[in-house]
Order: C-alpha cells, then sequence, then structure tokens
C-alpha cells in the first residue's frame, strides 16, 4: 500500500511540474468544450432561399413574404430565370429555390388547386430534409390564408378536416441544441485526456529509460499499475467538475438527476480508458506510436458513440461493433442523468457493461505488462 | 551449494531469433570480488547484465545471483541487488530528494529511514546546496554518483553497474571508483562493465566477452602475463583482433 502512495506522489509530482503539460491538461479541454458547443449545432439556420415569381400577383408576393417572414430563410434575391438560379444554385450561392408559375393566383382561384416547385441543394442529405420540411410548414401556413380569403371572396368552401399534431418536446423543451451536444463532448473531452495521457505515460518511461530501473525492483505489476493509473482517474473527474461547472454556469445545462451517480459512473467509465491507455503504451516503444494507436481508437469511439450522429441510423453491423465502444456507453449516461434525472436502476445495464469493460481492459493491462523480457 | 559465489553462472544462452546474442557463457563472481565485465559494443555485455538482474529471460542455462534462482526466484534476486544503468536512470525532471524518497520508497523502505538515508546520502558526496534542484539542472557526473548511491538505498548485496562512467570527465571517474571501492571494502561485490581498460586495471578478476562468449577470465595481472603485453587496453585488442 506504501508503495502505492509513493508512486502517486511521483506521478503528481510530474504532472504538476510539467508546465507544458498542465494547460495541455486543463485549459485545452476548457477551450474545446466552449468552442464545440457552440458550433457544433445541427440546427438549420439561415437557409440560401431565391425565388422565381412568373405570376407577379397579390398571391404570389404574399407565399414569398411567408419565406421572407421566417427565421430560417434568409431570402436573397429574385431571379428572372430558372437558367439564372440554376447557375446561382450550382456557384452555391443559394440552396432552396422556389418558383412560382404563372396563372399561380388565377388557378388557386379557379380551381382552387396549383403547384410550386421547390429545388433543393441535396449535397448534405440531411439538412436538405431539413428544409424541405421548413418550406412545406411555411406553404401550408400559406394554405390556411388562403382558404380564408377564398372564403370572403365568397366561394363555397368544403369544411376542413384536419388532424392536427401538437408536439410535446420532452428534457429538452425549448429544443436547444446545447443542452443535447454539452453533455456529450464533455465526455469526449474527458475521455480524450485520460487517454492520451495514460496512452503515453509508461511508454514515456521506456524511452527515457526509468522503466528499466523501476524493473529491476521487486516492486509488484500492480502495486505499479495502481500507482500510475490514480493520479489520470484523479485529474479525470477534476475536468469533469470543471465541465459540469462550465455546462451550469455558461450553458444553463440543466442537470436533473444525481450528481452522486454521475461520478460513480464517471470513476468505472474512466478505468476503463485508463486500462485501454496501459495497454496501448505495453504494446508500443515511442510515444508518437502510442499517439498515434492513441487517436485510431479515439476518432472511432467518437464518431460511433451516437454523439453526433444516431446509433440507430448505422447499419446493423455498425450497431453491433458501438456495443463495445465506452464512449457510447458514457454519453448515453450523461444525457440520461443530467437531462432525464435518470436513477440508478435506469442506467444500469450501461453501469454493468462498462463496469465488465472496466475489469477486462485492466486486467488485460496488468497482464501485457512485462517485468521481464 | 554456491556458498562463496555471489554470481555463478552456467551455460547461460539467450537467443533473438536465430541471432545468439550471449553464448553459453559460464564463469563465477566471489562475494566481496569488484568484477570487471569487458568486451566490445554488441559483444552481448548489456543482454547477459539484463539476465542477471531478472529483466531478460534466459533462453537456456542457469544462472544464480545472491543465493537465487534468475528464472525462477526472480523477485528475490531483485531485493538482493542494485542496479545502474548506462541508460541515465533517474528522473530528470524531479529533484535529487524526490528521486532518492520514490525509489527508496519503491524498495519498500520505511519513511524514516528514507529520510535519514537522503540526508546522509546528501551530507556524503556534498550536495546540500542542489538537493532540492531538479536532475536535469546537474552535470552527468554527478547525476552518476547520485543515480549510483540510489542504487545502494535498500542495502543490496551486489550492485550491477552498466557503464557507469560512460561520458564521465577523468577526475569524476576517479571519484566514481573511490564509491566502488568503498562499497567493494564494506563487503558488497561490484559487477561492472566498462569501455575505459584503465578501469579494468581496478578490477580484482576481470572477463573479456567477444561475440557472445567469454574468451578470456582471470586477474589483470595474469592477463597481461597471458598474452605478454603490459596493458589491459592491449589484451582487450589482442583478443578483439583474433576474432576478426
Amino acid at each position: 500500500m506504501n508503495i502505492i502512495k509513493y508512486i502517486i506522489q511521483k506521478e503528481f509530482r510530474q504532472i504538476f511540474r510539467n508546465k507544458a503539460m498542465l494547460p495541455i491538461i486543463f485549459v485545452m479541454p476548457i477551450i474545446q468544450l466552449i468552442i464545440l458547443s457552440n458550433a457544433a449545432t445541427f440546427e438549420v439556420k439561415n437557409i440560401k432561399f431565391a425565388y422565381i415569381d412568373n405570376d407577379k400577383t397579390s398571391f404570389s408576393r404574399e407565399l414569398v413574404e411567408k419565406f421572407d417572414a421566417s427565421n430560417y430563410f434568409a431570402v436573397l434575391t429574385d431571379f428572372p430565370s430558372s437558367k439564372i438560379a440554376t447557375s446561382a444554385m450550382l456557384n452555391g450561392k443559394v440552396d432552396v429555390v422556389l418558383e412560382i408559375p404563372p396563372n399561380f393566383e388565377r388557378n388557386l382561384l379557379k380551381e382552387k388547386k396549383t403547384d410550386v416547385s421547390l429545388t433543393i441543394n441535396a449535397i448534405d442529405g440531411a439538412a436538405a430534409g431539413v428544409e424541405n420540411v421548413y418550406a412545406n410548414q411555411i406553404v401550408k401556413q400559406f394554405n390556411k390564408k388562403a382558404q380564408v380569403r377564398l372564403m370572403q371572396a365568397g366561394n363555397e368552401m368544403k369544411k376542413l378536416q384536419t388532424i392536427e399534431t401538437i408536439p410535446l418536446f420532452w428534457y429538452n423543451e425549448t429544443l436547444n441544441y446545447k443542452t443535447f451536444m454539452v453533455p456529450g463532448i464533455l465526455v469526449m473531452l474527458v475521455t480524450m485526456i485520460t487517454l492520451f495521457l495514460s496512452g503515453m505515460n509508461i511508454v514515456r518511461e521506456k524511452e527515457i529509460g526509468t522503466l528499466e530501473q523501476i524493473n529491476v525492483t521487486p516492486i509488484k505489476k500492480h502495486h505499479f499499475i495502481i500507482g500510475k493509473l490514480f493520479p489520470f482517474l484523479v485529474l479525470g473527474l477534476v475536468l469533469l467538475t470543471v465541465g459540469l461547472i462550465i455546462a451550469k454556469l455558461l450553458f444553463n445545462i440543466p442537470i436533473v438527476g444525481s450528481i452522486g451517480l454521475l461520478y460513480l459512473y464517471t470513476v468505472v467509465y474512466i478505468l476503463v480508458v485508463l486500462g485501454i491507455g496501459l495497454f496501448i503504451s505495453n504494446f508500443t516503444d515511442t510515444q508518437q506510436q502510442a499517439m498515434f494507436i492513441a487517436w485510431f481508437f479515439m476518432v472511432i469511439f467518437i464518431l460511433m458513440s451516437g454523439l453526433f450522429t444516431p446509433i440507430e441510423s448505422m447499419p446493423k453491423w455498425a450497431q453491433v461493433l458501438t456495443e463495445f465502444n465506452p464512449i457510447k456507453y458514457f454519453v448515453q449516461v450523461m444525457r440520461m442523468v443530467m437531462l432525464k434525472g435518470a436513477g440508478f436502476t435506469d442506467i444500469y445495464p450501461q453501469l454493468i457493461k462498462t463496469f465488465a469493460y472496466a475489469v477486462l481492459m485492466n486486467g488485460l493491462a496488468v497482464f501485457s505488462y512485462k517485468k521481464v523480457s | 551449494m554456491h556458498k562463496d559465489h555471489a554470481i555463478h553462472v552456467e551455460n547461460l544462452t539467450k537467443m533473438f531469433g536465430d541471432f545468439t546474442a550471449v553464448n553459453n557463457i559460464s564463469f563465477q563472481v566471489d562475494k566481496g570480488e569488484v568484477f570487471g565485465f569487458l568486451g566490445a559494443n554488441g559483444a552481448g555485455k548489456t543482454t547477459a547484465i539484463k539476465m542477471l538482474i531478472g529483466i531478460s529471460r534466459p533462453t537456456s542455462g542457469k544462472a544464480n545471483v545472491a543465493g537465487y534462482d534468475v528464472k525462477s526466484e526472480t523477485e528475490m534476486v531483485k531485493k538482493s541487488i542494485g542496479y545502474m544503468s548506462q541508460k541515465f536512470s533517474l528522473y530528470n525532471d524531479l529533484t535529487i530528494k524526490e528521486n532518492i524518497t520514490f525509489f527508496g520508497g519503491i524498495y519498500g523502505l520505511k519513511k524514516s529511514v528514507i529520510k535519514e538515508k537522503t540526508q546522509r546520502l546528501i551530507d556524503e558526496l556534498g550536495l546540500n546546496d542542489v538537493a532540492d534542484k531538479p536532475v536535469s539542472s546537474l552535470p552527468l557526473g554527478w547525476k552518476q554518483k547520485v543515480a549510483f548511491s540510489v542504487s545502494l538505498l535498500h542495502d543490496p548485496k551486489i550492485i550491477f553497474l552498466d557503464e557507469p562512467t560512460g561520458g564521465v570527465d577523468p577526475i569524476t571517474r576517479r571519484q566514481f571508483w573511490n564509491m566502488i571501492y568503498r562499497e567493494a571494502h564494506k563487503g558488497k561485490t561490484i559487477f561492472v562493465t566498462t569501455h575505459y581498460m584503465d578501469e579494468a586495471e581496478y578490477c580484482d578478476r576481470v572477463s573479456i566477452m567477444v561475440e557472445g562468449k567469454i574468451e578470456a577470465l582471470d586477474t589483470p595481472k595474469n592477463l597481461k602475463a597471458q598474452y605478454k603485453v603490459d596493458s589491459m587496453n592491449k589484451v582487450f585488442l589482442k583478443l578483439a583482433r583474433n576474432i576478426e
């Protein structure tokens, strides 16, 4: 036990003495949290919108005004022909083009039916889908208004038989994107720092030759590894704390659930990450190699975590792979506990899987650490 | 069985794939002896040392260090030996005191013992002024003296020194060897590798390794007589040239 204490003391001394590392550990993640949380949004706003009005009547102008009034569309220009509109789309100046046919008003009044054409740049398919929905909503609103006008004009109207859905947005009533992203980004940062630090730590001692000196002492493998891991566990928890404070104060993210439960899970989770880091350390000879391998896993873990893209939309084989992704569980637990107020029983499956993962990875790390070559 | 031998090696071999780094070597080192382990670069000295200190597993053969088998009683061997390598092995970003505390700690010394030993060591080496400075700020010769002292913290019976004086100035080398002798007089066994042939003359006995084998083993005096030369340098050159 005493031996572990001496290792921990030495590790902390080295961490706090390294003037270049301290800002990397604490300042960088905080800047990332602030920048990424503001920038990483899937909200589709300020859509570059143009129209071709071939009708030029009060009806057609009203439709265009509806788009103009919307927060989502930034109305750019009125194109005289669809040819010019096409080339503007090609240049990327415009993303959505509405073409109002000639006799738009007349057809609407006489036949109570008409079409407009909507052209959307669909290189980003998800954004195009959202833009389509927004445009449809505006046209729908215009329809309602038009019906009222037609009735006023003395036309017979069939009674409307509509079913309206009234959405209730739970857990994030204001549909604030940051509420969704900040807990996830916090997970990413805690993971990155703890994985990189632990991944490079033992390999660094290999490089400078001190590991050999350690290996000629009668130190027990598990003492050494526990002593090495503990400081990074503490660092990870400090980072989580700083991140939660920023989330609360700066982004006003609700923390509905139990903070204690969040920390309990985080401790188990960081053990997984540290185990992976040490495992990498044991199989590499230089910090450079360790860094590249850590990055390889980091990128896969992040992109397959459900942080940016929903796991449900991934192909079946990818969904199976995500079962082995610790970040996935942490993102789930963070969002569940912070936003939904999930309790112990709710996160039990994630907790158990993560715990099993931690036992496995640290077992492998101790096993693969060889004092004798 | 090897009561008088600090180190007893029989047919020790280490292979890396097809390459035989250490080829069937056998020798004994007596207790309290200063034993010089010489050889050109790549002759297999470091590999042999690594097997003796228990961080490299022998392919075949037997080695007994301080009465313990290096294969089956590795941790007991490690408790009984001190080691200082050619690769400087203190933490550069820690101070002298912190290094002593750490290594004393992982050898399981008591806090009071560490404190007392730290002070004695710093006094003996005359390092009071720099004891709280990071090791990186010290000249190489001082670092090596500290590293040597640190390897003695847990009072080992045998001390392995792998090129301890590499790159160190002649005066410091002299002082270093005085430290070595002082430990030998206390009854400790010294196992030292070096490239400096004048240092070989200080040893009680030397072995010369050439291409994984021990080609000569005797006192410096006898070796010089056997090869009919007047310095260890010439003994070494003759042996190395014979092989080429």
